[in-house]
């Protein structure tokens, strides 16, 4: 094969196409940033905003994660926020029931290893870690059971944290909270 | 020239050794979650098996390639003996017996945490320390990549360095600078624990560190792939690389966006504000580039070779390509593999998208993709073009080659396209059981079906792979030439210093890794209510 090298006009048509290419590949990836960038300023779909701890050594002792405040409570705005909490092997409450059509705010933690959190059928999913808060806004659109299982190895046991997640008429749920301020469906 | 012939052997064989083990643990892996089996089995087993799979597979074997590789580039693109010759066996054999060091708690049950580690679990100092043993190992490598590209510079002022040399230092200094998180991870987090000097560990400060090395990684594992792109597969098949200083522009941009950018595998964590998880998000686009720009050289350099040989059409060219060339083969069926998983990759980086996904099967099918498919189908190109030089005999077996390669792609295919689907149906991954009885789940066993069938095909062409390798060891004699890298259709005969040479990018590389991860890092330093019990697995506690 020849080694000496050309410098005519070959040269320049195949700079000019490499440099066409350059352009179309940085455009491409521009858009494909802006279109994130756009979608979750307007649609509010941005991850949690601050950092909120809590320490798994006094979960059980005091704050808002103690076991009679786990589970679901009406706010005066009428909202709903899910309190839960992941340790190894499950979850507690380990049944979690919630309205449809409600805004509502999963507040939850772990009291050990790191666990996942995550509500198949929705796109509901996130880590649960020790020492830290995981904070985020869902709505479930109508009634239904979906499965909740971890999705991040937490250890031997790992295989069976498969929790629930109830989703009940608006008005069932508001008939529910009149006898208990905190509700579950495990019994 | 190759000189060094039997260090490159060595590390290329210990690598596939590695290779073969772990792929049998795989395919068992995928056998026993897997609606075949019917037997009860202890779950433990599963967490240890993925825990050597993955550690294996991620860290040992393709550490491995990228030094044996990166030495027989020294030698073949520089002309001239690798300088440090000692200190490379050393480098081997700190990666050889950190491998066994980490693996002999792990197959007791010890260590049963899994290649991410994830505290506050926390394991056997063994298995930590032979990790770092092999990460010592590879910086040893990196340093004398970087002797060797320095005294060459040094006697051949002004010439450029040659491209497979040029990428190969780039992919070291992205592998020595991105482990340096996971090593802060083990060295200052979960070895004091593990030691049982402390008994608190910050896993959230734990995880930030770890996604620092966990992106970047795919790149140190990707770069002996993309060098095989640009400086084997056009030579190969009888072509020219396209554009030269293209190619380097590709290989800077990985040094420089790979890292900053890791917080994407942290988007549903609560430890790490909303602000740096869209900056990294926006790196994260960026390094998408690269990887375009390789894909069109790569295309274009075939075109050539094409034409040069007699192809002609606008796509009659493509039918011209040199197929039965097992190298060409490779190619083809890695850019295809890559394309798949690049969408797939499109897809977990936008962290809207990424909710419906995070952490599913998706993810492990998504990587056994880009990582076993497109990626590991080159280090078998890379090995069947070595393996004449580096053995002396001649290279035969090209149908067998062929078949292996076939045999490879078809069964990613069948493993992982399965796989994603399941993910995106919900199901979490890293369990060592499914109960498929239950309705919710059962929609989903036929495709983990699927996948277990996959995973015994590439068993098989693994298998013959080493066959293959064998067989070169043994079949007749013949000298194979000078091994040589492919040249650019427009040789430049001057080239800008900045695309000869690694210090501006290696300022932008560390100083955007501190611009992106020194606030998340520091301000989960700063809480100290964050420290929490670790948690000891295994019998030894
Ligand atoms: C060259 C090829 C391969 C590479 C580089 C590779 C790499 C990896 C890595 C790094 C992990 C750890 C993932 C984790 O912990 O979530 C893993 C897990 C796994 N691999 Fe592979 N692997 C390869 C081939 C295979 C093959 C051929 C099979 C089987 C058919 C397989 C089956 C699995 C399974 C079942 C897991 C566990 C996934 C889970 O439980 O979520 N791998 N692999
Ligand atoms: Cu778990
Ligand atoms: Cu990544």
């Amino acid at each position: 094969m020849a080694t000496e090298t050309d410098h005519g006009p070959g040269e320049a048509v195949a700079a000019r196409i490499e440099r066409r290419w350059a352009t179309l590949s940085i455009v491409i990836v521009a858009l494909l940033v802006g279109m994130a960038a756009v979608i979750g300023i307007h649609r509010a779909t941005m991850p949690q905003a601050r950092v909120e701890t809590a320490d798994p050594k006094t979960l059980h002792l005091s704050g808002e994660f103690i076991e009679s405040n786990l589970g679901s409570a009406v706010e005066p705005d009428g909202s709903v926020t899910v309190r839960a909490i992941g340790q190894q092997y499950s979850f507690t409450p380990q049944c979690i029931v919630v309205p449809a059509e409600t805004p509502i705010t999963i507040r939850a933690t772990s009291a050990d290893v790191v666990h996942g959190f995550l509500i198949e059928g929705t796109n509901i999913n996130t880590m649960l870690v020790p020492g830290y808060v995981s904070d985020l806004p869902v709505r479930f659109s109508a009634p239904g059971e979906h499965v909740m299982p971890c999705q991040e190895f937490c250890g031997i046991g790992h295989q069976g944290m498969w929790g629930k997640v109830k989703v009940v008429d608006r008005t069932a749920f508001l008939n529910m909270t009149a006898a208990k301020r905190r509700l579950t469906c495990a019994d | 020239m190759l000189t060094n012939k039997r260090l490159i052997l060595a590390h290329f064989w210990l690598a596939f050794i590695v290779f073969g083990l772990a792929l049998v643990l795989g395919a068992w892996q995928m056998f026993v979650r897997s609606p075949l089996n019917t037997w009860h089995f202890n779950p433990e087993f599963y967490y240890r098996s993925v825990t050597a799979h993955g550690s294996a597979m991620g860290y040992v074997f393709p550490t491995l390639i990228a030094m044996g590789f990166g030495y027989a580039i020294t030698e073949a693109s520089l002309e001239k003996p690798l300088v440090g010759r000692r200190w490379a066996w050393v480098g081997f054999f700190l990666v050889a017996i950190g491998a066994v060091v980490a693996m002999i708690p792990v197959s007791l049950g010890r260590a049963s945490v899994l290649y991410t580690f994830y505290p506050p679990m926390i394991g056997n100092p063994f298995y930590y320390i032979g990790v770092v043993m092999v990460v010592v190992g590879s910086w040893i490598w990196v340093a004398l990549m970087s002797i060797n590209f320095t005294i060459w510079k040094r006697e051949n002022p002004g010439k450029p360095v040659p491209l497979a040399m040029f990428a190969n230092v780039a992919g070291s200094y992205l592998w020595a600078w991105t482990a340096v998180g996971a090593a802060l991870e083990i060295l200052f987090q979960i070895l004091p624990v593990a030691l049982g000097l402390r008994s608190t560990i910050d896993a959230g400060l734990a995880r930030v560190f770890f996604s620092w090395t966990l992106h970047a990684i795919v790149y140190f594992w990707l770069i002996p792939t993309y060098i095989a792109y640009y400086t084997i597969f056009p030579r190969a098949i009888g072509g020219r690389i396209y554009s030269d200083a293209m190619a380097r522009i590709a290989f800077i941009l990985f040094v420089v966006v790979a890292m900053p950018i890791g917080v994407h595998h942290l988007f549903a964590d609560p430890q790490v504000g909303a602000g740096f998880k869209f900056m990294h998000s926006v790196f994260t686009g960026l390094v998408a580039l690269p990887t375009l720009l390789t894909v069109f050289t790569i295309c274009a350099s075939a075109e050539i070779a094409s034409r040069l040989c007699g192809g002609r059409g606008a796509f009659g060219w493509i039918r011209a390509l040199p197929w039965s060339n097992p190298i060409m083969l490779a190619t083809a069926l890695s850019l295809v593999m890559l394309g798949f998983g690049g969408a797939g990759g499109l897809i977990n980086m936008s962290y809207q998208l990424n909710t419906s996904v995070h952490n599913t099967q998706w993810v492990t099918g998504h990587f056994h993709l880009i990582f076993g498919g497109a990626i590991v189908i080159m280090y078998f190109a890379i090995a069947y073009d070595l393996w004449p030089h580096l053995t002396g005999r001649a290279s035969e077996g090209f149908g067998l080659m062929r078949t292996q390669l076939w045999l490879w792609f078809i069964g990613m295919i069948v493993t992982t396209f399965p796989w994603h689907y399941v993910g995106i149906l919900g199901m979490p991954r890293r369990m060592a059981f499914y109960d498929y009885a239950n309705p919710v789940i059962s929609p989903e066993a036929f495709s983990v079906v699927m996948s277990a069938i996959g995973g015994f095909i590439l068993l098989i062409s693994g298998t013959l792979f080493l066959l293959v390798l064998i067989r070169g060891q043994f079949s007749t004699k013949g000298e194979a030439g000078a091994y040589r890298f492919a040249i650019a259709l427009h040789m430049p005969e001057r080239i800008p210093v900045a695309l000869n040479s690694f210090g501006l990018w290696l300022a932008l590389m560390v100083g955007l890794t501190v611009v992106n991860y020194g606030f998340p890092i520091a301000q989960l330093m700063a809480l100290s209510e964050t420290n929490v019990p670790a948690v000891y697995v295994g019998a030894s506690r």
